[in-house]
């Protein structure tokens, strides 16, 4: 056995997380900062922090993930890091030439109470930053939230820095898409236009993080929300906002600052999350849903009576971030299955009281659990104390699926052992159909692989 | 694409590529690069610069303390419970992310790698000290786990706070009677996985090694330090000296357990693999209890059999020294059959490696073996010795960033202190033996290679338009920039999930996986047809 130490007795714990449901602040921070064009994000902390969120973005993507670091010494850990972070800046600038610089903090920097502010203030203040080019900050300390709450953090600081109020109304809406896939960010700006939405999406990974084979490397992608586009934000007819956790700081943000209404919906994950989504694109856009979009949700429904018979009562455990997995869970019931077994990392209020709100009527013998000590080790005790149909979050998910025998469904962050998860969408009601995919193909590979011979059969 | 270049009669001189890669940086930076790229010539003796503080925004590839410590030489020791004490993303980024395999005796045997443990501080933990919930995740880890070891690895804010880990080690050690120990591994100490390496040494030697004189288990005893198991490559020199005869006691670290390093003071030799990681317990064993080491490399086929001959040599015994004969006869003879196969295949192709602290050097003699040629090299973060050789180690300074790493005071410990040995190691230097011998990289490299230590983006992409190489060595993060290019890339961290090359075994995957990687069609694939061919102006569009 692969976890042979973990056994089916949950002993309540409130010093010790074993195999995290969630890491730190700055890998979302670096992750949201790519998603704008022509941003090198920087991490202004000790190097490690900087190697190990490039290395986990990378091997999640399979592509060249860049940013910069402060590269903090003992001294400067004492006598404060803003000689390494102007340093940065001017080697930054005139080395790799991006449009922008977007810097976070680690556990370290916060620590020793660096104010990112005033460094980046005194940037400017010196001429160290050129003229047209922009250096953003966001405080990112590890040692609050999660890596959601790092990309929420530097959302939020792009959307105080760039958009701007002017006289001039735009007939367009504004995206604020969460943690999601590049692939998910191109499906979101397919089905705005199919709505004939005129939409700014940010931030938006799409041709950054899966970008194509040339022969040529380009250390800025043409991927990304563009300056311009970020500048508009501000005139916009409304906002949507798109996960809580991940997007509701910057969509409060936007409204403070230029007056842009938001509403705050789900990721559309599934069945209803992409309705809520399509009908909040409908008000928003003033638009009627086209009916090629109805056809989409009709064959997504299709395909669930379809195949119902395979999906009635099984118990599924989850584990993932809020904003993804609330709307899952809530597809996994209107499916039938039973989400039995939750966990996030990620801490917040919010998160028992939706599930709770999905749960209580269809599953009421769901577990759930987010925040400290709300980790893998926790569900697979749950697991061993009553086990489970299907498994769905991400990688290191494999460890416990082969331990136990259980069907496993990649999906979230990290992803490290499979590909294509970059190229296919999870959203919309295409994203929901592969999901419906995959966990089909899941379960239906563990019938096929373990039934005795004489029950094999062609079809399903 | 890029075309590639012939360099059959000679690597071409790259002052000018240098001086390109220069004239980018700012006057300062200018000057420090500068000194950490050298154009080699083995003939004579160079100075690089090394193992001094990252220049910030520089897009460096190293890493951390932390992660040199607990990533690096404790992780792939499977029965030690490793509680990460900081927030929680260390931990995460060192869960599994090393190929560093195990293989316990059996089912129940306790292997705690596939585990990550934290303190997962909160900001509470930082204003008021995390000491308390270290202890309390100490006594959960205990009670869930109850493993024999225990060690608390620091991340960046512990040591700002002031939570003495090492404080709260000896009082859980205590109460609950087990092995406890802490590192000061703060990310920010020194200046890259070094520091790392030596905290990790220091500790393993205060509180490990030398507690079980167990009695010896067979006639020629040896240690291997330096070796993590990546991909399996211990396992490979595991077998070849269980089948020579030759006792392991104990690996640093790879496929190890804290119970085998606690007797590893009773072997006669050691012999260290990886320079940069372990040569600091090599020193300090050899101080305490005598025990000479020799430098050793399994990685190239050649290279394995001259390491397995050193070792039946410095025992002397004639029936070892006939295994080893016999072994090496018989594994050469597979490897030279697929050698001589694949080497017409790869023969002049060109490559450049930059790699941690010993593999950029290790993997030159692969590709020697096969007749590729590697133009240019360097370390993330040796020190001057793993690239001048340990000659160099009375003049290196030590700076401000790495004074305050500790260096241990290790005295002869007299009861246990093999005299014998010592003898021994003195007789057979007399007949030109070499022990605590390490020549390093620049001298085993071609004339006019370039040298370059710490490697940053903007080199590397100079790099690669002035070479046009067939193939890059180097890691994760570097891997699909290069690719990019068109040009391949094999990481030689974590093998790309393959391996393992150590050894004879090794070799042979080694050999193959250069043929996969350069006997390819893919990279000639990469522009679409229709970009050969002149553009047709559509007149039958449809209407939108």
């Amino acid at each position: 056995m692969l976890l042979r130490h973990t056994t089916d007795k949950v002993k309540e714990r409130n010093a010790l997380t074993v195999n995290p449901a969630k890491t730190c602040q700055p890998v979302g921070a670096m992750y949201a900062a790519l998603g704008v064009h022509g941003c090198l994000p920087h991490s202004h902390g000790s190097q490690g922090c900087c190697s190990y969120h490039r290395s986990a973005l990378t091997r999640h993507y399979k592509e060249p993930v860049m940013a910069s670091t402060s590269s903090f010494t003992e001294g400067a850990s004492v006598f404060g890091g803003q000689a390494n972070l102007l340093t940065a800046i001017d080697n930054i600038f005139q080395i790799y030439e991006p449009e922008i610089i977007a810097v976070h903090s680690t556990c370290l920097s916060e620590t020793i109470g660096d104010d990112l502010g005033q460094i980046v203030a005194k940037a400017g203040d010196d001429g160290r930053i050129p003229a047209g080019k922009h250096v953003i900050q966001a405080p990112t300390p590890s040692y609050v939230g999660s890596h959601v709450t790092g990309y929420a953090n530097m959302l939020e600081a792009f959307v105080k820095y760039f958009p701007e109020k002017t006289d001039e109304k735009k007939r367009q809406v504004n995206l604020l898409s969460g943690w999601v896939e590049p692939s998910d960010m191109r499906e979101l700006r397919r089905i705005a236009g199919q709505m004939k939405v005129k939409s700014v999406l940010l931030p938006d990974t799409s041709d950054v993080l899966d970008t194509p084979m040339t022969g040529s490397y380009s250390m800025y992608p043409k991927g990304g929300t563009t300056i311009a586009e970020m500048v508009s934000m501000g005139d916009s007819m409304s906002t949507i906002a798109m996960g809580e956790w991940a997007t509701q700081k910057a969509a409060i943000a936007l409204d403070n600052k230029c007056k842009v209404p938001f509403e705050s919906i789900d990721i559309p994950v599934g069945l209803r999350a992409t309705d809520r989504f399509i009908q909040a694109l409908s008000k928003a856009g003033k638009v009627s849903v086209p009916e090629e979009i109805t056809a989409e949700r009709g064959r997504l429904v299709d395909m669930i009576t379809d195949m119902h018979q395979y999906f009635y009562g099984k118990r599924v455990a989850v584990f993932g971030d809020p904003d993804n997995i609330l709307p899952l869970i809530e597809f996994l019931v209107d499916l039938d299955m039973k989400p039995v077994y939750i966990v996030s990392g990620t801490p917040g209020k919010a998160f028992t009281k939706k599930a709770e709100a999905i749960l209580s009527e269809r599953v009421p013998e769901a577990k759930f659990k987010n925040g400290p000590q709300a980790d893998m080790f926790l569900m697979h005790q749950w697991i061993k104390e009553e086990g489970v149909d299907l498994i769905i979050g991400n990688t290191y998910g494999k460890y416990i699926a082969r331990d136990e025998q259980t069907p496993f469904v990649r999906m979230g962050f990290p992803i490290l052992d499979r590909q294509g998860h970059n190229y296919f969408p999870t959203v919309g009601y295409m994203g929901a159909i592969r999901i419906v995919e995959k966990i089909l193909d899941a379960m239906m590979d563990k019938i096929d692989a373990t039934c005795p011979e004489e029950k094999v059969e062609l079809q399903m | 694409m890029v075309k590639k270049k012939d360099y059959t009669n000679g690597l071409p001189d790259p002052s000018k590529l240098k001086e390109e890669i220069l004239a980018k940086y700012p006057r300062k930076v200018a000057r420090k690069r500068d000194k950490a790229m050298v154009v080699n010539d083995p003939g004579v003796d160079q100075e690089i610069l090394a193992n001094v503080r990252t220049i910030p925004g520089i897009i460096t590839q190293r890493g951390c303390t932390y992660a040199g410590c607990k990533g690096v030489v404790l992780g792939p020791t499977r029965d030690i419970v490793n509680i990460v004490h900081g927030p929680i993303g260390c931990s995460f980024y060192a869960w599994l992310t090393r190929r560093n395999q195990t293989r316990p005796a059996t089912e129940t045997d306790a292997n705690y790698i596939p585990y990550t443990f934290s303190t997962d501080m909160q900001d509470e933990n930082i204003v008021f000290g995390g000491e308390v919930k270290l202890k309390e995740a100490i006594r959960e880890a205990y009670e869930l786990f109850n493993p024999g070891a225990i060690a608390i690895f620091s991340t960046c804010p512990v040591g700002l706070i002031g939570d003495d880990v090492h404080a709260v080690a000896r009082e859980m050690k205590a109460e609950l009677g087990i092995n406890c120990f802490g590192f000061s591994c703060e990310g920010y100490r020194g200046v890259s996985q070094s520091a790392g390496h030596h905290i990790a040494n220091n500790q393993l030697y205060k509180h490990i090694l030398g507690t079980d004189d167990r009695a010896r288990m067979g006639k020629f005893q040896v240690n291997l330090l330096g070796e993590y198991n990546i991909g399996g490559d211990a396992f490979e020199i595991e077998a070849l000296f269980e089948e020579a005869g030759i006792t392991l006691l104990s690996t640093f670290s790879g496929n190890s357990t804290v119970e085998s390093m606690a007797y590893a003071h009773t072997a006669d030799l050691n012999m260290v693999m990886c320079h940069r990681s372990i040569n600091y317990i090599a020193e300090m064993m050899e101080t305490k209890f005598g025990i000479p080491w020799i430098k050793v490399n399994f990685v190239g086929a050649k290279s394995a059999a001259k390491s397995l001959k050193k070792i039946a040599e410095f025992f002397g015994d004639a029936e070892l020294t006939a295994k080893v004969d016999a072994i090496v006869a018989r594994e050469m003879a597979k490897v030279e059959a697929v050698r001589e196969a694949i080497k017409p295949k790869v023969e002049g192709k060109v490559a450049m490696m930059f790699v941690g602290g010993s593999r950029a050097h290790h993997y030159q003699d692969l590709f020697g073996e096969l007749g590729i040629q590697v133009v240019s090299a360097g370390y993330e973060f040796a020190h001057r010795d793993d690239y001048e050789g340990r000659k160099v180690i009375p003049n290196i300074k030590i700076d401000a960033d790495t004074r305050n790493i500790e260096d241990l005071d290790v005295e002869k410990d007299d009861v246990r202190f093999r005299n014998d040995l010592a003898a021994k190691k003195a007789e057979l230097m007399e007949a030109g033996y070499k022990f605590s011998d390490y020549e390093g990289m620049m001298p085993d490299m071609k004339k006019n290679s370039l040298v370059i230590d710490d490697v940053n983006h903007w080199e590397t992409e100079k790099l690669i338009e002035f070479y046009q190489p067939d193939l890059f060595c180097a890691g994760i993060k570097e891997k699909y920039v290069v690719q990019k290019y068109g040009v391949p890339l094999k990481q030689l961290h974590n093998y790309d999930y393959g391996g393992p090359y150590t050894c004879f075994e090794g070799a042979i995957n080694f050999y193959q996986e250069m043929q996969r990687m350069l006997d390819t069609k893919i990279w000639k694939l990469v522009d679409a047809p229709w970009k050969r061919e002149p553009e047709i102006v559509g007149s039958m569009t449809i209407e939108a």
